[in-house]
């Protein structure tokens, strides 16, 4: 499969080992550490527009983190991961409708619901490869944004406004924005520490492996549909926790959280951050966001410059920022 | 009554098909070809709806609107094709999906740059926009049958070129073994250039069909590339049969199921539960169709690749 030459892990082989573990060490650090002192800017006066624009930032790596996953680590090419997302989004707005507004509900719920589907859709979608499982993952990922806009008593395609944020125990503390700013960094350091255990696992080497040549790893004894449904599973539930706090930071959600553009974004984002390393698609998805609203600020028509940028990210930037910083995981 | 109205819903579901199907014969073709994945083939059936809408604006008739529109789209698929896609033809799967991704989120923007973000709307023609009696009191749209005949039309002459000429052989030998279509020297690029020439018309054709009869409007390609998309899944990527039996499923499936879903559940369910129910499960019919099918055939219904 021609993924492979895009996300050679050999890449500097010149590179010694112990500036590369530094590298993969320092870099992630430095980023968590940036993330956590945002709130500071508090200082300056300009905290509710940064905390805001971070927050989605942040929402935004958490789910492009568990696309990477099956993108960067299992050549799994999903173009529906936004409907996992959207799951979760909905499982927040739905429940809340109907005054259930816990906080460990709507994560309980979403994680469930986003399990079944991905267990469900990826066991089917699994059975094909190459790019009938791009189609696929399209296909269900579309069925899902349909089922959405139909959804006439959930606001169908105008979405649902959410009368509050979830509570937690009880009490409204989501409500506060720096709350709900470490609640999300909380979130999105838990499942990069969690990816980064899964990706130097014996199950993280086995996928690796299989994106490398599953025939192989067949070969030598070990079941590649197994491990890619179970890697599939993981990423749709973390992307679905990436769709409770998304419901949460903007009190509201619309199956555009689900569409096919949002699935494009992610994969767009990780692109840029560089394929198969976890704090590059946290850079992808902070390059992303910030390019698209710079772009936005200056012009209504700013689509005209994003899709060329991307055309040409893709042709000619091979490795994204990541690849430019030189650091692979 | 029953009766004739499902009559007209097979046929508002047989020219959704045929629709689909001119669409989603250039992509199977082209991605059987070339193993390229195309999602802007979606936006070349926009911008054919919108190239009909100009020049019959322009020219004051549909046909030569229709007749300009063509080589337009057609040349507009061939200029995207040297200016960008045919970069990406060695790259990977990925590479391809991003880039084309691009060219939508371009040209959905363009087209409402351009034209606006207000949908336009282009006349039938006068002597198409009659009706006629297809059963006892029940009129149709001529426009529509319109629709059918020349879907079907343009259906048996693709059959007719790709399974009965020498062009045709070639293109079925590129999307089963193109290494060795090239190896055994047929110009693989010049192939797939007419190719993807006559795919980018066809979808572009498509565009301008319905354009009188849907509103021309930014991104209306883009779910009708996800059902093309759909249709050549379980079609069977690269095969033009595959694709035309597919497309007609789609397209009756998916009317049908709109149509008759909330009435079947009444029979169930109490009727605001069933309608709404209903109309929830409806658009998804399709997609368990395709999961059905892939999960018996994981390379769908007529499989080309070897």
């Amino acid at each position: 499969m021609a993924v492979n030459d895009l996300i050679d892990l050999n890449a500097s082989p010149a590179l010694g080992v112990p500036a590369r573990a530094r590298r993969v060490v320092i870099l992630p650090l430095i980023i968590f550490v940036l993330f956590a002192l945002v709130p500071l800017a508090g200082l300056w006066g300009s905290q509710g527009f940064v905390l805001s624009i971070v927050t989605r930032i942040m929402v935004l790596a958490l789910a492009a983190m568990s696309l990477d996953l099956l993108i960067g680590y299992g050549a799994m090419i999903s173009f529906g991961h936004a409907a996992f997302v959207g799951l979760g989004a909905y499982s927040v707005a739905i429940l809340s409708s109907h005054g259930i507004t816990d906080g460990f509900v709507h994560l309980g719920v979403a994680l469930s619901v986003s399990f079944v589907f991905a267990l469900i859709t990826g066991a089917i979608s699994l059975r094909t490869k190459g790019v009938y499982f791009i189609m696929i993952t399209l296909a269900f990922g579309q069925m899902l944004y349909f089922l959405g806009t139909s959804l006439a008593a959930y606001g169908g395609d105008d979405g649902l406004t959410l009368a509050s944020r979830s509570t937690l125990l009880g009490s409204k503390l989501l409500k506060n924005d720096v709350v709900l700013y470490y609640v999300v960094f909380g979130f999105l350091l838990g499942a990069y520490l969690l990816l980064r255990g899964i990706v130097a696992s014996r199950f993280g080497r086995v996928l690796r492996g299989i994106r490398e040549n599953p025939v192989r790893m067949e070969a030598i004894g070990f079941a590649p549909y197994r491990y890619q449904l179970t890697a599939y599973v993981i990423a749709g539930m973390i992307a679905a926790v990436a769709g409770c706090l998304l419901a949460n930071q903007t009190e509201f959600v619309s199956p555009a959280y689900a569409s096919w553009q949002r699935s494009g974004d992610l994969i767009f984002a990780i692109v840029l951050g560089g394929l198969g390393s976890l704090h590059g698609a946290i850079i992808g998805a902070a390059a992303f966001s910030l390019l698209a609203d710079i772009l936005s600020h200056y012009t209504e028509h700013w689509a005209l410059l994003f899709g060329p940028i991307l055309i040409l990210v893709v042709l000619f930037a091979r490795g994204g920022i990541g690849g430019l910083l030189g650091s692979k995981s | 009554m029953t009766l004739t109205l499902a009559l007209v819903q097979i046929l508002n579901g047989l020219q959704f098909g045929l629709i689909l199907f001119l669409i989603a014969a250039g992509l199977t073709l082209v991605f059987g070809v070339m193993d390229f994945i195309n999602l802007a083939h979606g936006v070349q059936y926009m911008v054919g709806a919108y190239f009909v809408a100009a020049f019959t604006a322009m020219t004051g008739s549909f046909l030569y609107g229709l007749a300009l529109a063509l080589p337009a789209a057609l040349g507009f698929g061939l200029l995207l094709e040297v200016l960008i896609f045919r970069h990406l033809y060695d790259r990977s799967h990925l590479d391809q999906v991003l880039a084309t991704f691009g060219v939508i989120i371009f040209l959905n923007q363009a087209v409402k740059f351009v034209w606006g973000a207000a949908p336009l709307n282009v006349p039938i023609p006068d002597a198409l926009s009659g009706t006629i009696e297809i059963a006892d009191g029940m009129l149709y749209p001529v426009y529509r049958l319109v629709i059918i005949a020349v879907g079907l039309g343009v259906g048996l002459a693709l059959y007719l070129v790709v399974n009965k000429t020498k062009l045709g052989m070639l293109v079925r030998a590129g999307a089963s073994n193109a290494a060795m279509v090239s190896a055994l020297g047929v110009n693989i690029r010049l192939l797939f250039t007419i190719v993807f020439g006559v795919g980018a018309m066809l979808a572009g054709f498509a565009g301008a069909m319905v354009a009188p009869i849907l509103s021309v409007e930014p991104g209306m390609g883009d779910n009708v590339l996800i059902l093309a998309f759909v249709v050549i899944v379980i079609g069977g990527i690269g095969s033009i049969r595959g694709a035309f039996i597919a497309a007609l499923l789609i397209g009756l499936v998916d009317t049908l199921g709109r149509f008759f879903a909330p009435t079947l559940l009444k029979l169930l369910l109490d009727p605001s539960t069933a309608s709404q129910t209903g109309r929830a499960i409806a658009p998804m019919l399709i997609y368990i169709l395709m999961a059905a099918v892939l999960f018996f055939r994981p390379s769908g219904l007529f499989p080309s690749k070897h």
